[in-house]
């Protein structure tokens, strides 16, 4: 199985899965916490409308974790606390 | 593709599939342009095409046949140069130019990285589907909870359910797929709620008789889920949900005729995920800007105005699929078919050699569109959702305004639409610019009138870095 690197671990993933779909996979639906009232969030739509499931890829700020692949060795950070 | 393309088409789903396919086989040169990773659409999503075997979903899937025929028309097409396929790529805003349209893309192939560009021909036709459409209610926004569509698209595109003892809440037959697919996954599905009543089907018996095929597969998950012994209750909805980092539980309760919940009837449920959909709202970012004139249809959407040719009130400009009203798979490839015989028309080619002669097409795609129309009023919204709400729910997820927020901007600001409610609220201003909240912030202040959904001017959020690297 490949791996991507969320926050410093590794997580396993079936190649062809979103980051969103090995995150899942692994029990974690929340990765996210919300400006106003610091709520957890994660995957809802699942098709890049709701814009809910932001993190960090490589650096790139603002990805949504259901339309990006998991490819390996990519670097994912959670916990932004911050919508922008 | 080294020629100038005849048509761009915006979409491959099964709409914008059977379009090219169509356009192809009259002897034009398509560009087929998708965000996703492989061509199916909703309908038929699937895993990217190198992970087919790890990631085994045929067994979710309705009409693989007319799927793989349509995949092998455009694989055709793309060995005789004529169709250029992009997946991965966003359209982010469309545009009409002196001899015909301009679309912008950018270019995720290697996500995060994005490159931009753009793409001309002098057709356009945007096939893009729809969104799950939702309604608020206390703990909607707790993890787990999920829109019906995104535990389907994660199981039927990555092969993931979303948790082990799920319930499924909402109103439309897609409930029914996503509960026989949840089930067949190992998934406890708890509880179905629909918040119809069976009997307002028979309102409408005569296109509901009139599509055996869809009675056929309706019957098939009623007796898969019985077997499974999965709860259908109709007439009920889920009406909270509760939980701390997660959703552990929801409220389900019996409703009145007009959607109120019945006292007394609540009782509670204990599950780690929900899925949740009152059918859904048609995906209309690139349209609304092109200023192509747009109705309302019978299940509250707006939708685009298009004639029996699929040609909306911009030449050149033809919308297929469910921009031009939710109403399922079959319809949505009859509609991309009629369009790209069109534009065929239109771009004065002989009509596409094919299996089936245009009239049964035409008539097929009627007979579907009053079909999903008597579904449309089989399954309303519930005129008194909003009596689930509190003060303290949040409607708006992107800016978490809540009802109590935008009932006083209704009471004391009198705003008497969402885009008042945003100005005074912030409803609708945030990453998703209202796809989720601008219906329910429409009924919880506009009433009966048609909604109207924002106008758009990038249908995707794109770097400053990949446009400044566009060549003019
Ligand atoms: C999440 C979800 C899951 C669904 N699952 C099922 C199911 O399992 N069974 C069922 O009967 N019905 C399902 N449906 C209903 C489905 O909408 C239709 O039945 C059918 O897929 C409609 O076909 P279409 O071609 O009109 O649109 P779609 O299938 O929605 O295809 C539209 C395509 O356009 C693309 N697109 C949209 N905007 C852009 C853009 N700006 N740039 C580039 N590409 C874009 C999308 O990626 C998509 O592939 C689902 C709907 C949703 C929203």
């Amino acid at each position: 199985m490949s791996e991507i690197v969320v926050d410093g671990e590794s997580l396993p993933f079936t190649e062809g899965q979103t980051v969103a779909a090995a995150l899942v996979a692994a029990g974690r639906v929340a990765w996210r916490t919300t400006r106003v009232g610091r709520r957890p969030r994660g995957v809802f739509c699942g098709i890049g409308v709701c814009f809910d499931c932001l993190l960090t890829i490589d650096g790139a700020g603002g990805q949504r974790a259901c339309l990006v692949p998991a490819r390996p060795g990519m670097t994912v950070t959670t916990e932004e606390g911050d919508d922008e | 593709m080294s020629e100038p393309a005849d048509l761009l088409v915006v979409g491959a789903g099964p709409a914008g599939m059977a379009a090219a396919a169509t356009a192809l086989a009259g002897g034009l040169r398509v560009v087929l342009v998708d965000s996703g990773a492989a061509v199916g659409g909703q309908y038929w999503r699937h895993p990217p095409a190198h992970a087919r075997a790890a990631i085994p979903t045929d067994d979710l899937h309705h009409g693989l046949r007319g799927y793989r025929a349509l995949c092998e028309a455009l694989s055709a097409g793309r060995a005789a140069g004529r169709l250029e396929l992009r997946l991965a790529h966003h359209v982010w805003s469309a545009v009409r130019e002196d001899d015909g349209f301009a679309i912008h893309v950018v270019d995720r192939r290697r996500a995060p990285q994005e490159t931009a560009g753009v793409l001309r021909a002098p057709k356009l036709l945007v096939a893009t589907g729809a969104y799950d459409r939702q309604l608020p209610f206390p703990g909607w926004d707790l993890p787990g909870v999920l829109t019906v569509g995104g535990l389907q698209a994660l199981l039927k595109g990555g092969g993931v359910a979303a948790g082990s003892r799920v319930a499924l809440g909402g109103t439309g037959p897609f409930l029914l797929p996503v509960a026989a697919a949840l089930a067949s996954r190992g998934v406890e599905v708890v509880a179905v709620c629909e918040a119809a009543h069976p009997s307002a089907w028979l309102r409408h018996p005569g296109p509901l008789l009139r599509n055996p095929r869809t009675w056929a597969e309706g019957a098939g998950y009623a007796t898969a889920l019985a077997r499974r012994r999965v709860r259908f209750r109709p007439r009920t909805a889920i009406t909270g949900a509760e939980g701390g980092d997660r959703v552990t539980a929801v409220r389900i309760a019996s409703l009145r005729p007009d959607g109120s919940p019945r006292p007394g009837t609540e009782r509670h449920v204990e599950v780690d995920a929900v899925g949740v959909g009152w059918g859904f709202a048609p995906q209309l970012d690139l349209l609304v800007p092109l200023g192509c004139a747009l109705t309302d249809s019978a299940d509250g959407n707006a939708v685009v105005v298009v004639g029996g040719g699929q040609r909306t009130t911009v030449p050149g400009l033809y919308a297929a699929g469910e921009t031009c009203g939710v109403g399922g798979a079959a319809l949505a490839v009859g509609e991309g078919r009629l369009a790209a015989e069109s534009v065929l028309a239109d771009s004065g080619a002989a009509p596409a050699p094919g299996p089936k002669r245009l009239a049964g097409v035409r008539s097929a795609v009627a007979r579907h569109r009053a079909f999903a129309r008597a579904l449309a009023l089989a399954h309303p919204i519930p005129p008194a959702w909003s009596s689930w709400l509190t003060d303290e729910t949040v409607v708006c997820r992107c800016e978490e305004v809540t009802a109590g927020a935008i009932r006083t901007a209704r009471a004391e600001g009198g705003a008497d639409d969402h885009r008042q409610v945003k100005q005074l609220t912030r409803a609708g201003m945030g990453w998703c610019q209202g796809r989720m909240c601008g219906p329910a912030v429409h009924c919880l202040t506009a009433g009966q009138r048609g909604y109207e959904p924002a106008e758009r001017l990038v249908a995707t959020p794109v770097t400053l870095g990949a446009l400044a690297d566009l060549d003019p």
